[in-house]
């Protein structure tokens, strides 16, 4: 990843789902809770590679309504920050 | 789940198998289980099968809740249909998911097991739903794969060959709309038609979510399933309903919405009930012959349990709003946006309306607590809800304030009376509030539990769901009536009239009741009690409202044609810190069978009822203690 490589390095933009607005978009790369609580989250479409969205919110920011394999799940903002991602490779065509 | 692992090659035998015929299984033995993930539309095709032929108790030993039913099937038989919780997987972690794997599996000594699943899918959202399918179709029963809302995945141009799913998942599909009644048809051919194993060209394994997602993803590939374009009009209506300024006024206003018919709209029909109550009890007063039978009947009974069916119209009103809130998806964005708020004692989204619903009956608002996935969350909610001001207390605090508050205005515009009102209403809450953080940040503390909520699309209630659910609230609600109360108007009429003297029933001070009352009187005095409040107190332990007759009865009067007498009365017997006292008490304290039971059900034993019951009494006396000492 330290390696030049022309375009910007996903190193610098990858975040976490709280960093994402309404509209933005970024693909999953792993979840930083327990095993259970990730593993529902999985159950839920949360899988790492998935491409979640962001949605509407409550008042405030918190909770927010992500899009995630065809539903629509809200996550506290304490949950959304245990989300790491990268966002979507735009290299490939 | 590693025996099934174990079982794939089964699979592609068993279609050659020759499947037990549905006539050795006795007609009307069969029974079959209903399985699927949350918001997958499984209680509207339970209503669908079964109809008014549901009934709805708890599992026992667990506070998972079992609704069954018996579907009658083309040709006169039946079958009997277990509604299982929504689950997302077989996986036994939370207890929903046990109890479905229990059952499933034959685990379950009261419950037998099924002879075949019925398991149900949002089709427009199959890509995710059909991973459940694979620890189903594992477990080797017979099981029908039925994809629901098929009128939604339609109209947002989604598609799937039917045919060829099910040759992929070896095991019958039907594409159907359980709510507009497409395609049901094929769920009774399948319960009245042979019964075969499932052989599914293959399984993943289950214990692993990436491989089962990927799975999913490849059978609906392979079946051409074509997800639908996004829900438009769910889109459109969140930008509304979650607007940063506009959704919280909506929010509001649906709240006050519900307030305010309940507490206006409802008076009329209210009104309704009482006058039949009267009519028909005067009635009953001429018609029967004068005699001891008749006082029962007309004071004890007839007059005890109208005082609760008076409530009736409220209560459903509060049903059909909540039913209407929960079945068109407004419910899950109301929870959203109250979340911040019930986080800060420690609550969240979903407990909102369970304490709004309490303000109406905490019964049905300890049951609606099932929505609540975090155990420890729920518990909280649960014991926090029977200190919401509940119609009953409104009873109480309407007689006391009529008879102690002089109609005055305050401000030029709020009147005294209501004033005295709003701040019990406040003091109750306020007693929630404090009761859920103590809670929370002590023995029902819970750090790192997530919050996930799926929103789901929009969607007209249907007129059957909204009929069936505001049926059983009556049936609950009236078999209430018929039973606990009455029982109270019975035995408080009757120590009220022994010992006779002569035929004669005693001056009211020398019946047992009066006696009962008496000895009570040291440990309540210190509140300022005498002893007619006394036989008060025990005869509304089994509702709080049963006080306002039996007061009426003992100061000698009928409370319904004679209220301002009994205002009198209570003003001449009573100093005002006793008054002030009373109200206190009767904020705190849980004095409600019904509710005590009802916990009872929801936690699976006695220990919080007795706990909860302790807190508020202790909570209760406390109150009226110092309120009496501070006035007094």
């Amino acid at each position: 990843m330290l390696q030049l490589s022309g375009n910007k390095d996903s190193q610098e933009v990858e975040g976490t789902l709280v960093d994402l607005r309404r509209g933005d978009a970024a693909i999953l790369d792993r979840i930083d809770l327990p095993g259970d609580e990730a593993r529902r989250l999985m159950e839920l479409g949360f899988l790492p590679g998935a491409r979640i969205t962001a949605g509407f919110s409550a008042p405030g920011g918190d909770p927010r309504v992500f899009q995630v394999d065809g539903s629509e799940i809200a996550l506290r903002r304490e949950t959304a920050r245990r989300l790491r991602t990268r966002p979507i490779n735009k290299r490939k065509r | 789940m590693s025996a099934c692992d174990s079982c794939h090659g089964c699979g592609t035998t068993s279609l050659a198998e020759l499947p037990v015929p549905p006539e050795a299984l006795g007609a009307g033995a069969r029974t079959v289980a209903l399985v699927g993930p949350p918001n997958s539309g499984k209680s509207t095709l339970f209503n669908r099968l079964t109809g008014l032929r549901q009934k709805v108790a708890n599992f026992p030993g667990v506070t998972v809740e079992q609704h069954t039913g018996i579907a009658e099937l083309p040709g006169g038989r039946a079958v009997r249909v277990i509604d299982l919780p929504g689950i997302y997987s077989l996986t036994p972690r939370t207890e929903d998911e046990q109890v479905a794997y229990d059952v499933l599996t034959g685990r379950r000594s009261d419950t037998p097991k099924p002879e075949a699943i019925l398991l149900v899918l949002d089709s427009t959202n199959l890509g995710r739903h059909l991973m459940l399918a694979a620890p189903i179709l594992a477990l080797g029963v017979p099981t029908l794969v039925i994809l629901n809302m098929a009128d939604d995945l339609r109209s947002r141009e989604g598609h799937v060959d039917v045919a060829a799913l099910s040759a992929q998942l070896g095991a019958p599909v039907a594409l159907i709309s359980a709510r507009q009644g497409e395609g049901v048809n094929q769920v009774f051919e399948f319960l009245s038609g042979a019964l075969a194993k499932p052989s599914p060209l293959e399984l993943p394994v289950l214990q692993d979510v990436p491989k089962c997602r990927a799975w999913a993803g490849r059978v609906g590939e392979r079946a051409g399933y074509q997800s639908p374009a996004p829900p438009e009009w769910t889109r459109r209506l969140d930008s509304f309903f979650l607007h940063p300024v506009i959704g919280p006024i909506v929010f509001a206003l649906v709240v006050l919405g519900v307030f305010e018919t309940l507490f206006t709209a409802a008076v009329p029909l209210m009104n309704g009930v009482d006058w039949l109550f009267k009519v028909s009890g005067a009635w009953l007063g001429t018609t029967l012959p004068a005699s001891g039978f008749r006082s029962l009947v007309v004071d004890g009974v007839w007059k005890g349990v109208g005082s609760v069916v008076v409530f009736l119209p409220q209560v459903l009103l509060l049903f059909l709003f909540i039913g209407i809130l929960e079945d068109s998806g407004y419910l899950a964005r109301a929870a959203l946006i109250a979340d911040r708020t019930m986080a800060k004692v420690g609550l969240q989204g979903r407990s909102f309306i369970p304490l709004l619903s309490a303000h109406a009956c905490a019964v049905p608002a300890i049951l609606a607590t099932r929505t609540i996935e975090n155990k420890r969350d729920r518990m909280a909610t649960i014991l926090v809800a029977p200190f919401m001001t509940c119609p009953a207390r409104l009873q109480v605090y309407t007689l006391i304030i009529a008879a102690f508050v002089p109609e005055r205005a305050l401000f030029g515009v709020f009147s005294s009376r209501a004033a005295a009102l709003l701040g019990l209403y406040l003091l109750g809450f306020t007693a929630a509030v404090a009761t859920a953080k103590a809670l929370k940040s002590s023995v029902l503390k819970s750090g790192k539990t997530q919050f996930m909520l799926e929103m789901p699309s929009y969607r007209w209630p249907t007129l059957q769901s909204l009929g069936l659910r505001l049926l059983d609230r009556s049936k609950v609600f009236l078999q209430r009536a018929g039973t606990v109360i009455l029982l109270v108007m019975v035995i408080l009429w009757g120590l009220s009239n022994v010992p006779r003297h002569g035929g004669q029933a005693p001056p009211i001070e020398q019946s047992v009741a009066g006696q009962i009352g008496h000895l009570m009187e040291p440990a309540i005095r210190p509140m300022g009690f005498n002893w007619k409040i006394g036989i008060g107190l025990v005869t509304s332990l089994a509702a709080r409202e049963t006080i306002v007759g039996t007061l009426g009865e003992i100061y000698g009067m009928d409370p319904e044609t004679q209220k301002d007498g009994l205002q009198q009365a209570l003003r001449r017997d009573m100093p005002i810190g006793s008054a002030v006292a009373l109200l206190i008490f009767f904020a705190f304290a849980m004095q409600c069978i019904s509710t005590i039971a009802v916990v009872r059900r929801e936690t699976g034993g006695w220990k919080w009822p007795a706990l909860q019951f302790a807190y508020m009494s202790v909570l209760a006396y406390a109150g009226a203690f110092l309120a009496f000492h501070l006035i007094h």
